[in-house]
């Protein structure tokens, strides 16, 4: 399988303090990659990096055989890279349609059949087009953060925490759609803190300490180590 | 007062708060992309009359030629001055810009004194502009008559453009929030410098109205009015471009009936009292947004 991401070697420094440093990465095109480590670890860096809204100090970051540092971050979009930031971020002074074509800025084709897409995954937004974003609950936000990026027909999604805050419920069907996504050729490449769930959606999982990838397996193998269990998913021995 | 009289005061209020109005929109729009109050703005608008003589008296060209050079030269200036003055400090504290904007002003007041001298230089007549025309029983020139229809007109477009185009949706999103912006494929530099566009093609159709039925321009004739404006859009509630024209309105109708009412010195004092009474009660004007987002 080929891989549509590969990092090699990223750092970035904010003021001088390492946030990353020196990361090898790999995603393979189809797959779900989860990256898992604790709060300041280098995971959202990391993901910024790739978007192209932080410059690494050094790195090559190859996108489909393209290097992508020093690209500029619509460069990066158009090249079929999306990013569902943390904290969802959508525009509250927009409304829910609006959201989603402000999702496929740089596209010039009609957006109808994708706008449908989007809906039939979260028939909730369909229900809401017209209300400002800003007025929607935290689990429907992340939906619109979702469809949003999906607006930009992205070959790769990458997600920041997209379980964040929200009802255990919630999450769950967040995952789902997680998965549906990647069934229709998607690749994703997915942050957690939620590390139980990530790791059992992801083909491939890396874990980040502070800066550095420590850890690298399939998913059901991290799940079974048992550092990973202690340290991650709250198992004592 | 007799009913004529207090219509001709209510027609030039009216007009003078649609030139407000006009100044206050680039005040608000460049304020809710960039959180700067761009102080430079009332001088950009001073510039915008030196350009007019310029063209008009010069080099002699007719008004509509004239006109259309002003709208461009002064929207040039205006999107210079944010490349050089204000996007290298795009990611520096906000003070930093602020007082870069002050120091941009004092460039523009001090280089049309250097260029121009600081005597008084008369404004060009524009005949069809300054003509007399009698409405019922009152008596007024054109510009004074077509300033707050044109002023509406702009504001109409204005608000169709930002709500009902994709630019529009854009300098929506940038205002909200940069970064996600950028991740939307956005480029917010051209955002910012579209913002910029507007701001100063407004403030040069302002100009042109304002300086049309005064004599002449000299190189702080952009500042009093420039504070004016920017308390009109304090006062409707900074980022709101809806609030600034009600702000311009009600600065210039107000200004016009207390000089009217004899106390012409008191006018300025009564606008810079309003902001701070704005400030103090309520502090995000009248449709100024409350920060509610939820994290």
């Amino acid at each position: 399988m080929t891989n549509i991401l590969e990092i090699k070697n990223l750092v970035v420094s904010y003021g001088g303090i390492e946030a990353v440093k020196g990361i090898d990465m790999t995603v393979p095109e189809g797959e779900i990659v989860t990256l898992i480590g604790a709060n300041g670890a280098g995971k959202s860096t990391t993901l910024k990096s790739i978007a192209g809204l932080v410059k690494p100090k050094e790195a090559s970051i190859q996108f489909k055989g393209q290097e992508l540092v020093g690209k500029t971050p619509d460069f990066i979009v158009s090249q079929g890279i999306t990013l569902v930031p943390e904290g969802r971020r959508v525009f509250p002074n927009l409304t829910v349609l609006e959201n989603l074509k402000i999702g496929a800025y740089l596209r010039k084709d009609n957006l109808k059949s994708d706008l449908d897409y989007v809906f039939s995954l979260f028939p909730r937004l369909l229900e809401r087009e017209w209300q400002m974003a800003g007025t929607l609950s935290g689990g429907e936000q992340q939906m619109l953060a979702v469809g949003r990026a999906l607006m930009s027909k992205p070959k790769l999604i990458m997600m920041d925490e997209p379980s964040l805050g929200l009802a255990p419920l919630v999450v769950k069907d967040i995952f789902n759609i997680i998965q549906t996504i990647n069934g229709e050729g998607i690749t994703v490449l997915l942050i957690e803190q939620n590390a139980n769930m990530a790791l059992k959606i992801a083909h491939k999982a890396y874990v980040i300490e502070t800066g550095k990838i420590t850890m690298e397996g399939t998913g059901a193998e991290l799940l079974a180590n048992e550092e990973i269990k202690e340290a991650y998913l709250g198992k004592t021995k | 007062m007799t009913s004529t009289a207090f219509l001709q005061y209510c027609l030039t209020g009216i007009s003078i708060g649609g030139i407000y109005a006009l100044i206050a929109i680039g005040y608000t729009m460049v304020y809710g992309i960039l959180r700067l109050i761009n102080f430079a703005h009332g001088d950009i608008f001073m510039m915008a009359a030196y350009f007019m003589i310029f063209a008009m008296v010069d080099f002699a060209l007719p008004w509509y030629v004239s006109i259309i050079l002003v709208l461009t030269a002064t929207v040039v200036l205006g999107v210079v001055i944010e490349k050089v003055a204000y996007k290298p400090l795009r990611s520096a504290p906000r003070m930093s810009i602020m007082i870069s904007a002050i120091g941009v002003s004092y460039l523009l007041q001090n280089l049309a004194t250097y260029l121009f001298s600081a005597l008084p230089k008369g404004y060009p007549t524009i005949a069809f502009l300054t003509k007399t025309i009698r409405i019922g029983t009152l008596s007024t020139s054109v510009v004074t008559f077509i300033t707050p229809i044109l002023t509406l007109a702009f504001v109409f477009i204005l608000i169709q453009l930002i709500n009902h185009t994709k630019m529009g949706m854009a300098m929506r999103a940038v205002s909200k929030d940069f970064e996600t912006s950028q991740l939307m494929g956005i480029k917010i530099n051209r955002v910012i410098s579209f913002t910029f566009v507007i701001g100063c093609f407004l403030a040069a159709v302002g100009s042109i109205l304002y300086f049309t039925p005064r004599p002449s321009v000299y190189p702080l004739a952009g500042s009093l009015p420039g504070l004016k404006c920017f308390i009109a859009a304090v006062f409707g509630g900074i980022g709101s471009i809806p609030g600034a024209v009600l702000g311009g309105f009600l600065i210039g109708l107000s200004e016009t009936f207390i000089k009217a009412a004899g106390y012409s010195e008191f006018s300025d004092v009564f606008t810079f009292i309003l902001l701070i009474v704005v400030l103090l009660f309520k502090p995000t004007g009248l449709f100024g947004e409350k920060i509610t987002e939820k994290v």
